[in-house]
């Protein structure tokens, strides 16, 4: 797995990827991000939490114009995962964008999205239907 | 007229549009002099200068306006507030003259954006090889891949959100939003665009980020706007026709977004706007059933929905009534953004959150033309800015 990368350092990879975030041990507030204190209660402490891959669609769009670098039409999603967080991600494996609805239940996967100039491949991760 | 308020004596914005023989300090001196001007004082009445700008926020844009208008030696805040700059820079000539450090200022906006497209969104250049960097230790750009970074895409996720909370909203309710604004914006000679659209064709323009499309999009543009702000004592002084056409600010507030859980994936624009219109309310003692006019941040019609709700201007949950029911349509009980909003009459960002108070206090003073809302005595101006901050003033006709 080392000819591996994941697109961001809160998605763990292996065989049956995951996100993990930071969790504030004083009160359990959760962040993907490199933190310098809890942004809900100021503590300094934080765990790692593993995430769970079952997620409900919250909200979406489905984007057709962006940086050209960017395929366009994707859609955009709000998740919210089985023990309550809030994730940003795509929705992938749907036939026709279109398809998505709000409320629709998913569960995490994983693609590759590109491979650098050394053959390292990168690995991203989306929300597909159940 | 007595207590401590401070009240606007003089307002003036440019017609926003592109202008490509002007620079930004040509539009913001023409909107300060006319503010002035509307006002009869001069810059040697100004204590104060407060100048909002977004994209050339490291320019001393005040100073710069200052050696085209009158170099009088007096502070000058330069502030930059995300969308809510303009709101920031009313607030800190208000805040100058609440804390008796001045009895007049001028709290100037504007923005020179052209055609700039979508505002952010664009990747980094793409790596040859992936390391890690930044605080998510991102290999790439992940826009795109993990959702999108774009204004249209955000803004209309905050409004599907919605639409997964609550019933009644769809399409077809952000599309009458932008139906609405565009309709609104025919009789207003200010606003970059003045055409009227059918429900068929809002809907049926190219979509930008679902349910937004083009038409449900503000579009860049330049232009400035100016407000002359007194405090109750120096008003007492000037003539009474100045003071039979004076303003009252009734509430001046800025709020920054609280956490929320969701916060950090999907920027939080109701809890700062509902914290905001509160404590604006509490502030003013006007309710948002004594509001004979808003204008409110439409940057897009998925936007405008929620702040229906957000302002408490609709039932809990009822934007979609709201809007189908006609109440926010200028003929309607509750009109809002009769100027055209920022989706038809323009978003030049630092420039916003003065124009909407100027289009406010118009309305008061009787002014607006064709587009006045007749005995308009209680109005509110709002703005947001992702990031996120949010400004209110409530405006009161003089009695």
């Amino acid at each position: 797995m080392s000819d591996q990368v994941p697109i961001v350092d809160y998605l763990v990879l292996g065989g049956s990827p995951y996100l993990e975030a930071n969790e504030c041990s004083n009160c359990s507030a959760r962040f993907f991000d490199r933190r310098n204190a809890c942004a809900s209660c100021g503590g300094v402490d934080f765990d790692r939490k593993r995430i769970s891959n079952e997620a409900v669609l919250t909200s979406f769009s489905v984007v057709h114009r962006a940086a050209p670098s960017v395929p366009v039409p994707f859609v955009s999603a709000i998740v919210k995962t089985g023990d309550g967080t809030s994730v940003r991600s795509n929705v992938v494996g749907l036939e026709d964008p279109m398809d998505a609805e709000l409320g629709m239940e998913l569960i995490l996967t994983t693609y590759s999205c590109g491979t650098d100039d050394d053959g390292k491949e990168c690995i991203a991760f989306g929300y597909e239907p159940v | 007229m007595s207590g401590d308020s401070i009240w606007i004596i003089g307002a003036s914005m440019t017609k926003f549009a592109r202008y490509e023989d002007q620079d930004a300090v040509d539009l913001a001196s023409r909107a300060s002099l006319e503010a002035m001007a509307d006002a009869d004082v001069s810059i040697h009445d100004m204590d104060v200068l407060a100048a909002g700008t977004l994209f050339q926020a490291s320019t001393s844009m005040g100073q710069r306006i200052q050696k085209q208008i009158g170099q009088t030696g007096v502070p000058v805040y330069n502030v930059s507030n995300a969308c809510a700059t303009g709101a920031t820079a009313i607030r800190t000539v208000y805040l100058s003259i609440k804390a008796g450090e001045a009895e007049m200022g001028i709290a100037i906006g504007v923005e020179q954006m052209g055609k700039m497209g979508l505002l952010s969104g664009a990747t980094k250049a793409e790596r040859n090889v992936y390391e890690p960097s930044g605080r998510y230790g991102a290999v790439m750009g992940v826009d795109g891949f993990l959702g999108t970074e774009t204004m249209p895409g955000v803004f209309a996720q905050a409004g599907m959100q919605y639409a997964y909370e609550n019933d009644g909203v769809g399409f077809e309710q952000f599309a009458r939003v932008a139906y609405k604004n565009h309709k609104h914006s025919t009789l207003n000679p200010l606003a970059q665009y003045q055409k009227e659209f059918s429900m068929e064709e809002v809907m049926g323009a190219a979509v930008q980020s679902y349910p937004n499309t083009l038409l449900m999009c503000c579009p860049t543009g330049d232009g400035a706007a100016a407000v002359v702000l007194v405090s109750e004592e120096k008003l007492r002084s000037l003539p009474t026709e100045t003071q039979k056409r004076a303003v009252k600010i009734s509430a001046s507030v800025l709020t920054s977004d609280p956490y929320v859980e969701s916060g950090q994936v999907q920027p939080d624009v109701n809890t700062l706007t509902r914290n905001a219109a509160s404590q604006a309310y509490e502030i003013s003692g006007v309710g948002p059933e004594d509001l004979d006019l808003v204008e409110l941040h439409d940057c897009f019609a998925t936007a405008e929905l929620i702040h229906y709700d957000n302002l408490g201007l609709c039932e809990p949950g009822g934007a979609g009534d709201f809007i189908d029911s006609g109440k926010p349509f200028r003929d309607g009980s509750m009109p809002v953004n009769v100027s055209g909003g920022l989706i038809s009459k323009g978003h030049p960002i630092g420039a916003t959150g003065v124009a909407n108070v100027f289009e406010v206090a118009t309305h008061l003073r009787g002014e607006a033309g064709d587009r006045q809302i007749e005995g308009a005595k209680v109005g509110l101006a709002h703005v947001i800015g992702l990031g996120s901050s949010c400004g209110i003033h409530i405006l009161e006709k003089a009695s």
